[in-house]
């Protein structure tokens, strides 16, 4: 974990420590880069307001020789910041002050994610299943009907379950470089992908927006 | 305004203006003095450095007064082109003129430096006023969950072992409901800082109207209790482009003003409907599946409804000042969230009403303008 606040890091290590992780910790980014050097962990905590160094470009330093999840630690939700690490290659994002239980279940994703890639050909999230193989959506048993797009669109979501994918890296994914500033596009398309694989379209429980910056798939 | 204006130039320019103002008098007249007499020409004069002293500072105004009576004796009082003066009675003039119009100047001055300390003193009031809520409002609202905190994780400390495990547990919780409350509160000085400051910078995108409203309610729906929430979006309204989050923010804001104040089983209801802001711009996508994404302003009508006893009359007017608190006001709150619920909707251009119905509770209205995107008609790509 790389942040400047010392209760904060006690805070986790208690915690984590108490969820059987082992933890190690640096106050600054010089200090956490070289630490992450030396002994590269399973994933990295970065907070982005770093006294020495902008979290930022800690994150970019990271990623040039680093493959495991980075989860990035904000206070306050500023949207651009959140947005900006993720589309520069953070796993996930968490905003202080954040529940531990929320910190907990994040890492769990992220490191499942990166031990295990998916490339099974059937995936399953409670009433939904995906057959990857025969592009076959499945909701309780039903098959459901779905366009090219909104395929495409819920196969990105289903092989980065757990992971906030922004806006622009789903347009980017799905509709090509071309279209990033089209949000629209994507607007209309999570509505109409809500429609046939949620419960209730309206509360959602697999497709979940994440307000400024961009969905999340469970 | 000119006033200001020219209060805003440095003293020089004081100078300078009131030189140019007194000599261009002083020209027009000395043309004119051959029909209106030299002793008019005093009085025009006087009123000259009468209206410097309206609108400069004390030096430039008495500097005025100088070079007018000099210019007064030297082009005027007989004999002419000189700083002699004829007769008795005019060298009295001219003592009177001289201190007439510095006294003119002087008081003047006087009258306007006691109309700013007035002004500056009305403002210090409304401030120290101002502050005061503030204080009520924030000492109670911030140092309660603190005392609660202080006060629990000092009792878990140094009484650990008297306590039972339900004591520590209820303790626990009490911290965690105080901690929230406190978040909350500071989530809330925050967004008033962000709207007071001109900080704030709407990050404006496509926004589903539907998924706006939804978002909201699912943050707050644990928190609805006993009373029911519903939903009517009129069909087919097009993706408006607004700042998702500070929207979101507002539609929580408000509901969670109804689900506090509302009485037990109320009804509250959320309303979105949409105008054409401009006549003729009104377009209906008619190309079936056909990509449509012209862009056409509409005005988004958003009501929020409650079926509680509605506001106070006379304080329907105050409810969006900041730190208002209705009086008997039972619950607990900073008198935040309504003014910043005003001051976001104003950055998206828009405004706000409040109402009370007849024979049921309030009604909130917000009317932003807005672009339009009518993609939603592009079907099955």
């Amino acid at each position: 974990m790389i942040d400047d606040e010392q209760q904060i890091r006690k805070l986790l290590e208690i915690t984590l420590q108490s969820n059987d992780y082992r933890f190690i910790e640096a106050e600054n980014a010089k200090q956490g880069l070289a630490i992450a050097a030396n002994h590269p962990p399973d994933l990295i905590l970065l907070d982005i307001g770093l006294p020495d160094e902008n979290g930022h470009s800690v994150l970019s330093k990271l990623k040039e020789w680093y493959n495991n999840p980075i989860i990035i630690l904000s206070v306050q939700s500023r949207e651009e910041d959140i947005v900006k690490a993720l589309d520069n290659g953070a796993t996930d994002y968490l905003v202080k002050p954040f529940r531990t239980g929320e910190l907990l279940a994040r890492i769990r994703s992220a490191i499942k994610k990166n031990s295990s890639p998916k490339n099974e050909s059937l995936s399953e999230f409670s009433n939904l299943s995906i057959d990857f193989a025969n592009r076959v959506v499945k909701k309780n048993n039903d098959i459901v009907k779905l366009t090219a797009t909104e395929y495409s669109l819920l196969s990105i979501f289903a092989k980065n379950e757990g992971k906030v994918l922004t806006h622009h890296y789903l347009l980017k994914e799905v509709w090509g470089p071309g279209y990033m500033q089209q949000s629209q596009y994507l607007r209309v398309f999570i509505a109409q992908l809500r429609k046939k694989i949620e419960a209730d379209p309206n509360f959602p429980i697999h497709i979940i927006t994440e307000s400024g910056v961009g969905y999340r798939f469970n | 305004m000119k006033r200001t204006l020219y209060r805003k130039g440095g003293k020089l320019k004081q100078f300078l203006v009131s030189i140019i103002l007194v000599c261009s008098v002083s020209a027009i007249c000395y043309f004119l003095s051959a029909y209106i007499g030299y002793r008019v020409v005093a009085y025009i004069l006087l009123v000259t450095v009468s209206l410097i002293a309206m609108i400069f500072d004390i030096l430039p105004v008495l500097f005025a007064a100088l070079l007018s009576a000099l210019i007064w004796n030297y082009f005027f009082i007989p004999p002419k082109f000189t700083f002699t003066i004829g007769s008795t009675e005019d060298a009295l003039m001219f003592m009177m003129y001289f201190v007439i119009a510095m006294v003119n100047g002087v008081l003047t001055y006087k009258i306007r430096q006691i109309e700013k300390q007035a002004l500056q003193k009305e403002e210090k009031e409304n401030a120290i006023k101002l502050y005061s809520t503030l204080f009520n409002s924030l000492s109670h609202e911030l140092q309660t969950p603190i005392a609660t905190i202080i006060g629990a994780t000092d009792t878990l400390k140094e009484s650990e072992n008297k306590l039972s495990d339900t004591n520590k547990e209820a303790l626990v919780n009490e911290i965690s409901i105080a901690s929230l409350r406190l978040n909350e509160q500071v989530g809330n000085l925050l967004n008033m800082s962000r709207v007071e400051s001109g900080y704030l910078k709407l990050k404006r995108d496509w926004c589903d109207v539907n998924e706006l409203i939804y978002s909201s309610l699912s943050k707050i729906k644990d928190k609805a209790g006993e009373h029911t929430i519903q939903v009517s979006v009129v069909e087919n309204i097009p993706l408006f482009s607004l700042d998702f989050g500070i929207m979101e923010q507002v539609l929580y804001n408000l509901v969670k003003n109804a689900i506090q104040y509302a009485e037990k089983n109320s009804v509250i209801s959320i309303n979105a409907k949409y105008t054409t802001l401009v006549a003729g711009h009104f377009d209906q996508p008619t190309l079936q599946g056909k990509a449509y994404s012209d862009k056409i302003s509409h005005k988004l009508i958003l009501t929020i409804s409650d079926t509680g006893k509605g506001f106070p009359g006379n304080e329907i007017d105050k409810v969006f000042d900041k730190f208002y608190r209705l009086q008997n006001s039972k619950t607990g709150g900073t008198g935040l969230g309504l003014s910043i619920v005003k001051g976001f909707v104003e950055a998206h251009h828009g405004n706000i009403k409040l109402r009370n119905i007849p024979g049921s509770g309030a009604e909130f209205t917000i009317e932003i303008p807005a672009q339009t995107s009518y993609i939603n008609a592009l079907k099955n790509e």
